[in-house]
């Protein structure tokens, strides 16, 4: 018997080559005869172009060809699609007004694209960019969501006059009216839920190569999933055969979210390829990725919560408005919705849920999934509400969640989604332990002695992950499928090669798929390669977003594993001259039940690819398996958060002392991983609190922060040592188990930690700290409640 | 127009003409294609450029190629190899102080620094010498633990 391959801390197999340099990221791709793209881009948030001149750049040394967005219109190239379609209140779908890929007689976002410049080497496409003329009409911009549609707003897309994509709704508003009426506290909050910018360590990048002889593509590209990059870019914007154009993602130096979608550059490239006749290559400069990489978050919210006497929850009222910015981009209308909206009931039974969302065109980039993508949002609300229902109300903030907890299963929610299965009060009664909640007041006491103020903050979110149901997305507007694929290759000596539709982009996938194909086939792990990220080599696949690999993209592959099973089963009963009926599949051999004759999954393997006597009626050679896995439902892991900050109140400035997640992923393929997933989802859900803010000037529509030195990343010493634990309910609705990790710590933490701030803060009289909370941001919160305090 | 530039790189010897405004890091990437060594930046936030000139962590994206005439210059390539890894390579592994991987040759460049300098690490000292670096991924907390460990470890 083999020891146990699932659930272990197994070391990375992708580590030895990113350790010793031999990663290949796009950037590091390079082709024979490569050329170089550089974008010219809009300097302005908001203006007409009058003309392009481009005659003294295109005869500057080395330029072999400017593109404008007017050479692609006459050649038929459509805008970028949107790939989720939203139906407004009034019945209409939304606006979606057209995407050019190089804009046509506007520029609406500082750094949209104006035109390429193609050259031998990209310093001469730089220089020669410099040279293009463009004559701008500048026009006012409107950057911030909350004034999209104030009276006489600027106009970003004449299809939309009032900047508005669509108003959506979801719930009941009728009883959640009733209940407002009715309830004996109602804790109102107003906030801004920050946008931020992903920056991926890994600049966007691609190389395109067009073959005449075959009249066939290869885009080498930084993407997330590459089938679907290929399938938006083939079937909606270029119009070229899709088996004429192979689609690789290397190795990928971080998404997410960013690395989703279809982008601009790529599609222009592949496009100009064939025009140059040569290959060429673009990677983005860190301020291009600021400028043109697309956002995250940004929503304007208000949000009521009504209480009966005791601490129920009767109701909750949510109004958003979601800067879109300005052009839709690949998923951008599922977010604020989809993902947002279905999420505010939390862990709790609250029993009536209304929530209308505005959708806002502004001149500035497009927002799209960030990491969490629509949850961090929800939860967000959700949590700030509970942890200030719980102060207004005097009730203990751990109690209050008890009182509210979901506690059977399943569940319906009043906004849609039905949970599977969970234990909200495990989670919560372990981090409670594992944070020392019980010594806090001491330390509290302790810092206050040091002149320090220490506060402790609690967020249990929930998240849906996996997504998706197709017939549950489709019914809420997905325009594709959201199933997974992967192939299972057993070679004749028994070894496995993995493909799988999922992409791995530091989540660990060639381990963690390698340990799931091993455990099942009681094979050792080494004797498992897993291959993604290539359209060539890998039949189709959805890609990796929304925490979805192991629960969407594992099951697929385990589907696979159940046909290979099933066919050595019939190899084995032919060996064994036995019914296949009679045999079993046990550790990795195939056993005649209750004798002692049986076959190697190895034996099998041979006897697949060298079959001498199969009786070909009913037996194929050969053992390589594919599945495609569509799930019933989303999968829901939760968790519960605690921070521990300590506040300066000279300075402002917050350091977090103490953070603890405890999360219910369900089962777990390979905890080392997963906790690695926790600490990373953490460091963004903490930034986003207390560092990260993106600022566009609302004057002039500049992007204020397009570099790494005026838009705060977190850095080591930005962060504690964390403190991680795990409760499982595995889901029950896919083999394994699983739920998945990868956006856990970036939904839970930002409420985790502004609840900590305000409760450092509360007994001055704060109630609230914008994100992210700045030292300037808290210092002048404490400064404005003394100055109220005084004035009372 | 080109400048003839002559320097060690990884123990070898190399020389080639250069453009005057080539980059330490293009001429690591783009000539030698040695490209273990990743631009994150442009900008010298990132750290992920970091190698060792004369057995110091410099960006290399802050560099002229011309700059490091004559010198000793060693990237991750230089440092350990499949199957013979160095103890801080090892550490990074064993502790899972690695996700993408992009970030992770400029934070081992500087880690071996940084093991130099401080032979007995604690955490605080590990982040505050990891101001240089960013990573997107692991929130650091394997970072530092690797690296804590492959200190450790280079001792032995």
């Amino acid at each position: 018997m083999n020891a146990p391959i699932i659930g272990q801390p197994i070391q990375r197999k992708e580590d030895v080559r990113f350790l010793t340099g031999g990663g290949t990221f796009t950037d590091d791709v390079n082709v024979h005869g490569q050329t170089h793209a550089y974008f010219l881009r809009s300097p302005h948030a908001h203006a007409r172009i009058r003309s392009i001149d481009r005659a003294q750049a295109a005869t500057a040394p080395g330029v072999l060809a400017i593109f404008t967005g007017d050479d692609l219109a006459e050649a038929k190239v459509n805008g970028l699609p949107c790939g989720w379609l939203i139906t407004d209140v009034n019945g209409q779908p939304m606006k979606e007004p057209p995407h050019p890929v190089l804009a046509q007689g506007k520029v609406r976002y500082v750094g949209d694209h104006v035109a390429v410049v193609i050259a031998e080497t990209l310093n001469q496409a730089k220089d020669a960019a410099e040279l293009i003329d463009v004559d701008y009409e500048i026009l006012s911009a409107v950057v911030r969501a909350g004034d999209a549609r104030k009276p006489g707003a600027p106009v970003v897309h004449d299809t939309a006059p009032d900047n508005t994509c669509f108003v959506w709704t979801i719930g009941d508003k009728a009883a959640v009216d009733r209940a407002f009426s009715g309830a004996h506290h109602v804790t109102t909050l107003e906030f801004i839920n920050n946008r931020l910018i992903p920056n991926a360590i890994e600049p966007r990048a691609a190389v395109a190569q067009y073959a005449a002889s075959e009249d066939a593509y290869t885009l080498h590209v930084t993407s997330q999933n590459p089938h679907v990059e290929r399938l938006l870019m083939t079937a909606f914007v270029l119009g070229l055969p899709e088996h004429k154009v192979r689609v690789i993602s290397p190795d990928v130096g971080g998404g997410f979210g960013s690395k989703i979608y279809l982008y601009a550059e790529e599609t222009v490239i592949t496009w100009a390829s064939k025009q140059v006749k040569r290959p060429i290559k673009w990677t983005a400069e860190r301020t291009e990725s600021f400028l043109s990489d697309a956002h995250g978050r940004d929503h304007v919210t208000r949000a009521e919560l009504a209480l009966d006497k005791d601490g129920k929850f009767l109701a909750l009222r949510v109004a958003t408005t979601a800067n879109m910015g300005a052009y839709l981009s690949t998923f951008a209308s599922c977010i604020p919705t989809i993902l947002y909206a279905t999420l505010l009931a939390g862990q709790y039974t609250t029993p009536a849920i209304h929530c209308e969302v505005i959708a806002v065109f502004t001149n500035t980039a497009p927002v799209d999934a960030y990491r969490g993508a629509g949850r961090p949002e929800a939860t967000y609300v959700v949590e700030r509400l509970v942890d200030t229902a719980a102060r207004e109300t005097g009730i203990d903030r751990a109690e209050i969640r008890r009182r509210n907890f979901i506690t059977t299963f399943p569940y319906q929610t009043p906004v849609a989604l039905n949970y599977d299965t969970g234990n909200y009060e495990a989670t919560l009664a372990e981090a409670l332990q594992l944070a020392g909640v019980a010594g806090f007041e001491a330390r509290r006491k302790e810092a206050e002695r040091r002149g320090m103020l220490r506060g402790l903050g609690y967020s249990t979110y929930i998240e849906a992950c996996g997504i998706a149901p197709s017939n549950i997305a489709g019914a809420l507007g997905a325009r594709a499928g959201l199933f997974e694929a992967g192939e299972i290759r057993v070679h004749p000596t028994g070894s496995v090669t993995v493909f799988t539709g999922s992409h791995s982009h530091g989540q660990g996938h060639e381990t963690t798929f390698a340990q799931v194909v091993a455990g099942r086939l009681g094979i050792p792990v080494e004797n498992v390669d897993v291959v993604h990220g290539d359209t060539g080599r890998i039949l189709f696949g959805m890609g990796t977003y929304g925490s979805r690999s192991i629960a969407v993209g594992g099951t697929a592959i385990m589907k696979a594993l159940d046909k290979v099973i099933a066919k050595g089963k019939k190899i084995a009963a032919h060996l064994l001259k036995a019914q296949e009926s009679e045999v079993e599949f046990i550790d990795g051999e195939f056993w005649v039940t209750g004798t002692d004759r049986c076959k190697t999954f190895t034996e099998v393997a041979l006897a697949a690819y060298v079959p001498h006597n199969y009786p070909l009626d009913k037996l194929e050679p050969g053992l390589n398996e594919s599945a495609f896995y569509d799930p019933t439902n989303f999968t829901f892991p939760a968790g519960s958060h605690i921070c521990e900050v300590e506040i300066d109140p000279a300075t402002g400035t917050t350091r977090v002392v103490s953070f603890t997640a405890v999360d219910d992923f369900g089962k777990v393929i390979n905890p080392m991983i997963v906790e690695g997933q926790v600490h990373g989802g953490l460091a963004q859900g903490i930034g986003q609190a207390l560092l990260e803010g993106c600022i566009y000037d609302p004057e002039s529509g500049q992007l204020l922060t397009a570099t790494l030195m005026d838009y705060a990343l977190p850095r080591a010493d930005d962060l504690p040592a964390f403190k991680v634990g795990m409760k499982a309910t595995p889901c029950t609705h896919n083999p394994l188990g699983v739920k998945g990790c990868g956006e856990a710590g970036a939904i839970g933490a930002p409420a985790a930690v502004i609840n900590a701030v305000v409760d450092a803060l509360a007994h001055l009289g704060v109630r609230d700290v914008e994100m992210p909370a700045t030292p300037e941001r808290v210092w002048r919160a404490i400064q404005s409640a003394k100055t109220a305090k005084k004035a009372a | 127009m080109g400048i003839n530039l002559s320097l060690t790189v990884n123990g070898r010897a190399v020389s080639a003409d250069v453009d005057p405004r080539t980059l330490l890091v293009q001429f690591l990437r783009d000539h030698l294609r040695l490209t273990g060594t990743h631009v994150g930046c442009d900008t010298g936030q990132c750290g992920a450029c970091t190698v060792h000139l004369n057995d110091r962590a410099v960006k290399s994206c802050n560099l002229l190629a011309l700059q490091a005439q004559g010198a000793s210059v060693t990237t991750i390539e230089g440092i350990g190899e499949p199957g013979k890894l160095h103890p801080m390579q090892e550490a990074f592994r064993a502790h899972h102080g690695l996700q993408c991987g992009f970030c992770t040759p400029g934070i081992v460049m500087n880690a071996l620094e940084l093991a130099r300098k401080h032979p007995n690490p604690s955490e605080d000292t590990v982040r505050a010498e990891l101001d240089g670096n960013l990573c997107r991924c692991t929130g650091y907390h394997n970072i530092v633990k690797a690296i804590v460990a492959g200190a450790a470890a280079m001792k032995r």
